[in-house]
């Protein structure tokens, strides 16, 4: 009897009811979408390191697990690491940063098709001319760029002579001497792939690398990935808990309002039911119970929402962003939401339990 | 040796503090209604029958005085105990109807079961009783769709539906025209006869307070006769 009471008088006020869910719809959208950018994101990186092909990578000294580094490592490196026991490819990458979350990839072509097993192209094919880039399918995508096209980068024009599958280091490739000299980074290099015999070798390998080259950060790729995740990126996972903070602000301060203009609303009904002899609680559970329903419905409006932000995403910036869905944090966004609307409906609620029946009733 | 009084009040006083001031709305009332007695309080308006109705019904406390519905001091009571008296003793029937406007007129009737802690399924012998009323075909519709004498019937088997002992009207039939304050009168008797619940019913109609089998007259808190 509650319950279709609670029901009736949502649907009475529907605006008020639509209103009040919209507004705990979108914190939770918020959350999810942040949450599912940063795993999303950190996914891909993570796929797309592991698309090299690599066994191990030798980072600059000082530098961070994800972070761009400038190029601070001396190409000679990479033959000395070739030449190590085990050791059947090395190669060295250098990354260069576009702005935003972009970055451009010098690769040495050949020996990066060696360890990856070759780009896959959609159109077009490897570098020809010294202009020639190549891009991966999200990039042309989000720039609307194809085979032919003009693409400026590092204030330079560029003509795309292939675009490739992603899922292979970055999303924007230049040959490596290219980039190297455009940047004025001749005879450098970000970090440096390499490929062993067995996956045996690996810690051995890395043993040897270690006790050459000090300082060098040198993981297993394997290490390398499993180790990208939010607390392994500086403040993110601070700047999530922000947002989470600011969900339970925004969904406590909706319901707090639209449940204390409800009791206001509903005073003359309130005396009603307690003439009727209904207790404190009774009219305290009705109160929770309509909060309780903004909580839900919010959140499962949210959830819905964060598959449109991600189609958005999708559609607008692939190249840039990736955002996964994550429903496992479904329960904890909706946790939140329904805890934030259960404590904003507590003074409503018990102002409206505490009412004087005869002055709620004489209320017009 | 005649049963005692269903309700009994000895030198009732209220006292309201309406910003500054003090209104002396029962000035030490005394009454006492036999169980079963259709009684009419009539008086001109601030003489104190509602507040008398109010404190009788449980809906706030007395200043001082005796209050005893059944066996129990209501002047004593805490509000938990007023709330289980409204909830099993006493009903009211108000002026405006008072129905929950986002309800049909049978959830309205239901929701009173409910508050109650009793099964929401139809009581034995509440249809004939719905007869009666005449509402028996408009449960389905919500007070805006009913009119002022339908909603005041609904009121009434809201009222009933727990069978109390006392049924408290405050001026029942202040917002209905001759034809339906008849029909509602009527209906209280019935209520009062049939039943044998214990009617109490403020007007401010000679016709209509001969409905009860007696009448007791307030002016300035007091009965006066």
């Amino acid at each position: 009897m509650i319950n279709k009471l609670v029901l009736e008088n949502l649907r009475h006020r529907p605006v008020r009811a639509f209103l009040s869910i919209l507004l705990i719809a979108v914190p939770v959208t918020l959350m999810l979408t942040l949450v599912g950018l940063s795993k999303g994101t950190l996914e891909d990186t993570a796929r797309r390191a592991k698309g090299v092909g690599a066994d191990i990578i030798v980072r600059p000294r000082g530098s961070s697990l994800i972070g761009l580094s400038s190029a601070p490592i001396p190409q000679g490196i990479v033959d000395m690491i070739a030449k190590e026991p085990h050791v059947t490819l090395a190669t060295g990458t250098m990354t260069h940063p576009l702005g935003g979350l972009s970055s451009v990839a010098g690769v040495d072509l050949e020996k990066f098709n060696q360890m990856s097993g070759g780009f896959k192209y959609i159109q077009g094919g490897k570098f020809e001319n010294p202009n020639d880039i190549i891009v991966d399918e999200y990039f042309a995508r989000q720039n609307k760029v194809g085979v032919g096209g003009k693409l400026t980068v590092l204030n330079l024009d560029w003509r795309v002579c292939g675009v490739v599958e992603p899922g292979k280091l970055g999303r924007v490739f230049l040959p490596l001497a290219v980039l190297q000299d455009k940047t004025g980074n001749t005879g450098k290099l970000s970090q440096i792939y390499v490929k062993v015999d067995s996956p045996e070798s690996i810690p051995k390998v890395i043993d040897a690398l270690k006790a050459k080259l000090v300082d060098y950060p040198i993981y297993s790729m394997e290490e390398l990935t499993s180790l990208i995740s939010v607390s392994s990126v500086p403040l993110l996972e601070g700047f999530i808990n922000v947002v989470v903070g600011v969900s339970i602000v925004i969904s406590f301060s909706v319901v707090c309002l639209s449940m204390y203009m409800t009791v206001l609303q509903r005073t003359r009904e309130i005396g009603i039911l307690k003439s009727l002899g209904a207790s404190r609680f009774y009219i305290l559970d009705i109160i929770l119970r309509e909060a309780a329903i903004f909580g839900i419905t919010g959140t499962v409006i949210g959830i819905g929402f964060s598959f449109a932000t991600r189609l958005v995403i999708q559609r607008m910036v692939p190249g840039s962003l990736t955002q996964s869905i994550v429903p496992g944090w479904w329960p904890i966004a909706g946790m939140i939401a329904l805890s934030a609307s259960l404590l904003g409906a507590m003074y409503p609620g018990l102002r409206a339990a505490l009412q004087d029946p005869i002055e709620a009733l004489a209320y017009e | 040796m005649s049963d005692p009084p269903i309700i009994e009040v000895k030198d009732l006083k209220k006292v309201y503090r309406v910003g500054l001031v003090d209104v002396h709305a029962l000035r030490g009332v005394n009454l006492k209604v036999a169980r079963g007695e259709f009684l009419s309080v009539v008086g001109p308006s601030g003489s104190g029958k509602s507040t008398l109705f109010h404190i009788i019904g449980g809906l706030t406390p007395p200043s001082s005085g005796w209050v005893r519905v059944g066996d129990r001091d209501v002047s004593k009571m805490t509000d938990g105990e007023r709330t289980n008296l409204r909830k099993t003793t006493v009903s009211f029937v108000f002026q405006k109807f008072n129905l929950l406007p986002n309800l049909t007129a049978g959830d309205n009737i239901a929701i009173a079961r409910h508050i109650a802690g009793k099964e929401s399924g139809r009581l034995d012998g509440f249809d004939q009783v719905l007869d009666v009323l005449g509402i028996k075909q408009r449960l389905g519709h919500k007070p805006s769709a009913l009119s002022g004498g339908e909603q005041q019937r609904v009121a009434i088997a809201r009222a009933i539906v727990n069978h109390p002992a006392i049924l408290l009207a405050d001026e029942p039939t202040g917002n209905l025209d001759t034809e339906n304050s008849a029909q509602v009168l009527k209906v209280l008797r019935d209520v009062n006869e049939r039943l044998g619940q214990t009617v109490l019913m403020i007007t401010h109609n000679p016709e209509a307070a001969a409905y009860g089998h007696r009448t007791v007259h307030m002016r300035d808190g007091r009965i006066v006769e």
